[in-house]
């Protein structure tokens, strides 16, 4: 909210939305979700809150015990770091990628036709994906064949690189989407009056799209966030529970205690990732927000 | 788009090259992304026999490659003819699939719509924080909450029904997320209108704030369907009868052995979600960012 170009801020006058106020009726419409969502969603995770602070076995209160042993554990906070990784490289080469992408196709409309091979891979099912990465990525698969290589892309390091492939793969026509509606938003009148202003293209998309676009900003960062995590799909049909170490993931960790009854453990880790995302959003929706509403902006 | 007045030839000419560049790497980058959906029309193709032949280096795990032809030696429907009338498993789990997304996107049209509309329509204590939790909720991986679902599931003595994966879908806030800023985009102004000229809530709702923000509550449920329709974890977790299996637990239940059959599955799951894109592909355009009314 700090500072903004000046030709933004011509068509940006604040108005307070104003909500109806009073009354009951906001319950009316919300008691069934929230029903609902107590139950299926809050009161398992409260169960899992009051887990991860007693014993799996007994049920005794054991205070921090499970925390410190989490932190103890190799695996989870080789998980950790490699989930942590994974976002960081992921989220920014998705939503730069797709916004460059967009972009290109608002200037050259010819390219929206591209769009469609862009879009397939969202609706591939996780099991065929593996199938056909079997084929590519093998060690007798076709990119070793026409990189004349021996590599095994399921393997080390490399591995990886496959999972961000995955995921850009999958997700980058769907965000391109979503970047494209939104550029469309964007006040032509303002881009124009930007340049006759004698700003050039860069200082145009710096000034007026980039500001426009926070709101949509918000929205496509939080789904491409919930879609990293779908990846693991991919991840564990590919090579089961027990990954190469490069891509074992928090969910891994997650299913391998619950598979040998470690539902301590597991509360513990599920109550820090919990805070670690709960976190995040609410700094997200602190710069971005579209859920406070409290502003509402329109040209 | 207006026309730019170069100052010379020469920045005219690297102008369009940059276009032509950009172009033909949007489209360089496109047709890599399709290669596996072309991979799979001509595996599904393929016969048994030609499949066993390629995949021997694979399978025996010697040095050779993997063979492709992209038009395969003898083009055969045996895969498609033996999974349409030789396989009622597969129907039945296809049937599953339908029946289990329906369902689940009509519960959300009649939960999670009404409560988009209450966050957007109205003031009330709690509002912001209610709407991070639902938020936050959004977040969690399903491995975070398995354990905890699972006995609420187990007290409610849903487990090894279908509605122990409908009924948290039909509560997932993914759509109350997404449908929130279309309602939040209708001017309160006009709600202001219409309540001062006597109408009730309900109408108000129904037949003003439904109607202008179809188009994002169209979007979302596109969005919700690819959701749905791929699920894999929670029927997996939750449900032991493989008779009650959607059609994504299917799929991985082919080795690749049977590469070819797979491949013809796989395109068959896929061909409803392309479908679904295909038919709203606009509202799922428009519909997400753009908010219903634009002032």
């Amino acid at each position: 909210m700090q500072s903004r170009g000046s030709c933004s801020s011509i068509w940006r006058n604040k108005v307070k939305r104003r909500r109806r106020q009073g009354g009951l009726w906001h319950l009316v419409f919300l008691l069934p979700s929230l029903l609902g969502v107590s139950l299926f969603l809050v009161l398992p995770f409260g169960d899992v809150v009051r887990r991860s602070f007693t014993t799996a076995m007994t049920g005794e209160f054991c205070g921090l015990d499970n925390y410190k042993n989490v932190f103890q554990n190799q695996a989870f906070l080789l998980a950790a770091q490699n989930t942590l990784k994974f976002v960081g490289v992921c989220l920014p080469l998705l939503l730069a990628g797709s916004l460059l992408i967009a972009l290109a196709m608002e200037q050259l409309p010819f390219l929206e036709h591209a769009k469609v091979c862009y879009l397939l891979p969202q609706a591939m099912p996780a099991a065929t994906v593996v199938l056909v990465w079997r084929l590519v990525f093998e060690k007798q698969g076709f990119l070793n064949g026409i990189m004349g290589t021996k590599i095994d892309f399921m393997e080390g390091g490399a591995s990886f690189g496959v999972l961000v492939g995955t995921y850009l793969w999958k997700n980058l026509g769907y965000t391109v989407v979503l970047w494209f509606a939104a550029l469309k938003t964007v006040p032509v009148e303002v881009l124009e009056a930007a340049r006759v202003d004698g700003a050039g293209k860069i200082r145009c998309f710096i000034h007026v799209t980039l500001p426009s676009l926070k709101g949509a900003a918000y929205t496509i960062t939080l789904l491409s966030l919930l879609n990293t995590f779908k990846v693991f799909r991919e991840a564990y049909l590919i090579n089961g529970a027990y990954p190469p170490r490069e891509i074992y993931l928090l969910q891994h960790v997650f299913s391998n205690w619950y598979t040998k009854l470690d539902f301590d453990k597991m509360a513990a880790g599920a109550v820090l990732t919990a805070l670690v995302l709960g976190t995040g959003a609410f700094l997200m929706e602190r710069k971005l927000g579209i859920a406070s509403g409290e502003q509402k902006e329109r040209g | 788009m207006d026309r730019i007045k170069y100052k010379n030839p020469g920045e005219k000419i690297s102008a369009v090259c940059g276009r032509v560049a950009i172009a033909f790497a949007v489209f360089a980058l496109g047709s890599l992304f399709l290669l596996p959906v072309l991979i799979l029309v001509s595996g599904s193709l393929t016969d048994a026999y030609e499949w066993r032949e390629r995949l021997a280096p694979l399978l025996l795990n010697t040095d050779g490659r993997i063979g492709w032809h992209w038009i395969p030696d003898y083009p055969t429907g045996e895969h498609f003819r033996r999974l349409l009338f030789y396989s009622p498993e597969f129907m039945k789990l296809f049937w599953n699939s339908v029946g289990m997304v329906l369902v689940i996107l009509l519960g959300q049209l009649a939960v999670g719509v009404p409560a988009a509309w209450a966050f957007a329509a109205f003031e009330f204590r709690g509002r912001r924080a209610l709407f991070f939790l639902y938020m936050a909720l959004l977040l969690l991986p399903f491995q975070v909450t398995q354990l905890s679902q699972y006995l609420v599931l187990k007290d409610f003595e849903l487990l090894d029904t279908r509605w122990a994966v409908i009924l948290p879908a039909v509560f997932s806030t993914f759509p109350v997320f997404l449908i929130y800023r279309s309602f939040e985009g209708i001017p309160a102004e006009l709600l202001e209108s219409a309540r001062v000229d006597g109408a009730g809530e309900f109408r108000i709702f129904w037949q003003i704030g439904f109607p202008l923000a179809k188009g994002g509550i169209l979007a979302a449920f596109v969005l919700s369907f690819l959701e749905n329709w791929n699920r894999m974890e929670e029927p997996l977790a939750f449900i032991r009868d493989k008779s009650l299996w959607p059609l994504s637990l299917y799929l991985p239940e082919i080795s690749i052995e049977q590469a070819g059959f797979a491949a013809c599955a796989s395109l068959i799951t896929l061909t409803l979600s392309l479908f679904v894109f295909a038919l709203f592909r606009d509202s799922l355009e428009q519909g997400i960012i753009a908010g219903a009314v634009k002032g």
